[in-house]
């Protein structure tokens, strides 16, 4: 086989790697979404982030909208920062609020964005500045035993709450 | 007493020179490839002798573990009803690490052996000294070309075998068994990140390529010059590239993947 040949088939390797990259990158990974695409972004600060990571989803209604670009201690407030971006196409007004939500009973993390009434819009690198914590299950356990010890030692409080009904 | 003594003083000082050995060669290779690259078709030949010549094992290996790994996973998950996430399964343990690693096996079978037998029947043949005599560097003539061909054609040897597996395991479980196809895709879609699982797995397979490669080469350049001494090198380049290949596998998995959300 000539040189050519050799070069020709080395060539038709390669191209085939390179399709198979692209089929790995776009048709079985998420590449295609928020990679790269345009963007904006917006910052939110939280009390406690619990479990979120970068590249969570940013969702509203259910639907994908953006991801977590980067999660960083606040050294002034000590607050959680969260910046995420969110695709240009999409505009949020600016009382929008966010949460950190589970996705199941075990699943991630995510941020659900609730859309407020104003008639503007977040511009670019606004803050939003209702934000909801995540929800600690040691804080929830305690809180539950907490107010089971205080039912416990206080016979009359049930009766008390029931008489306030 | 004295006897033992000496006998581990020699195996350590063994040890010693063997990795030195590695280290040389490793040195040299590094410097020779600058000259290399300047004979491109040196490189693209052995791209082809290593790359091309294996795409039939590599793509007939993807498609039956493709079609394994579903099927097996089907089984196990219709207990569970949770047959829709049996592509993002797949996806997951090919691209991670079925892809490089039984990739970089074949390799080192159907590649490494050729390149060993081939570099060490040239040493036996004194066609390597000739080549010294003529004041032509065999490092830089004829193992570097190899070295960086090894390198680039794994890589993409890797791909391959991860997606003819991805699409293999579409085939048996989508148009075979019924999955649902929407989901079979779209759960893939979504929980698989480009970058920190189809990206690890190439920077992996990039790894494994110059671990083959290199093991095959130093295995033929330091062979023996007889036929048993060939034949010796070739079945240690197979064991010790295979042996490398997944002790560096844990290590880059242990790396790469113990920051979750990274």
């Amino acid at each position: 086989m000539g040189r050519k040949g050799v070069e020709t088939l080395v060539g038709v390797f390669v191209l085939l790697g390179m399709l198979g990259l692209l089929f790995l990158a776009l048709k079985a990974a998420n590449l295609s979404n928020f990679g790269g695409g345009d963007t904006y972004t917006l910052t939110a600060y939280f009390d406690n982030i619990g479990g979120l990571k970068v590249r969570a989803p940013v969702r509203s209604a259910g639907v994908t909208v953006g991801r977590v670009a980067s999660i960083s201690l606040d050294a002034k407030r000590y607050q959680g920062a969260v910046r995420i971006e969110i695709d240009r196409a999409v505009q949020f007004p600016s009382d929008s609020s966010a949460r950190i939500l589970t996705s199941g009973l075990l699943g991630d993390q995510y941020i659900g964005i609730e859309p407020g009434g104003q008639e503007k819009n977040y511009a670019p690198g606004d803050e939003i500045k209702q934000t909801q914590s995540a929800v600690v299950l040691e804080n929830l356990i305690s809180q539950f035993l907490f107010s089971k010890a205080a039912d416990a030692g206080t016979p009359s409080a049930p009766a008390a709450s029931g008489t306030k009904k | 007493m004295t006897n033992f003594v000496a006998r581990l003083g020699a195996a350590t000082l063994e040890i010693l020179r063997v990795l030195g050995h590695h280290a040389a060669l490793f040195a040299a290779l590094l410097r020779a490839c600058g000259a290399a690259v300047k004979r491109p078709y040196l490189i693209v030949a052995q791209v082809h002798a290593i790359g091309n010549l294996s795409v039939l094992i590599i793509v007939a290996s993807g498609m039956a573990v493709g079609f394994v790994l579903a099927l097996q996973l089907y089984y196990t998950l219709v207990r569970y009803g949770a047959t829709d996430s049996l592509g993002l399964i797949v996806n997951l343990s090919l691209t991670r690490e079925l892809g490089p690693v039984i990739a970089a096996l074949l390799f080192a079978g159907r590649a490494g052996t050729s390149l060993t037998a081939e570099i060490g029947l040239m040493k036996a043949g004194e066609q390597l000294a000739a080549l010294d005599m003529m004041a032509l560097d065999p490092v830089e003539r004829i193992l570097a070309p190899r070295f960086l061909g090894g390198i680039i054609a794994m890589p993409v040897l890797a791909i391959l075998f991860s997606t003819v597996g991805i699409l293999a395991a579409y085939v048996l479980a989508v148009l075979l068994i019924g999955v649902d196809a929407g989901n079979f895709w779209s759960i893939m879609h979504s929980g698989v990140d480009a970058w920190r699982d189809v990206g690890n797995g190439i920077v992996k397979s990039v790894v494994f390529g110059l671990i083959c490669t290199f093991v095959a080469l130093y295995q033929g350049y330091e062979a023996e010059p007889t036929p048993k001494g060939v034949s010796d090198a070739t079945t240690r380049g197979v064991v010790v590239a295979s042996l490398a290949t997944l002790i560096m596998d844990f290590v880059l998995t242990a790396i790469m993947f113990s920051t979750p959300g990274g």
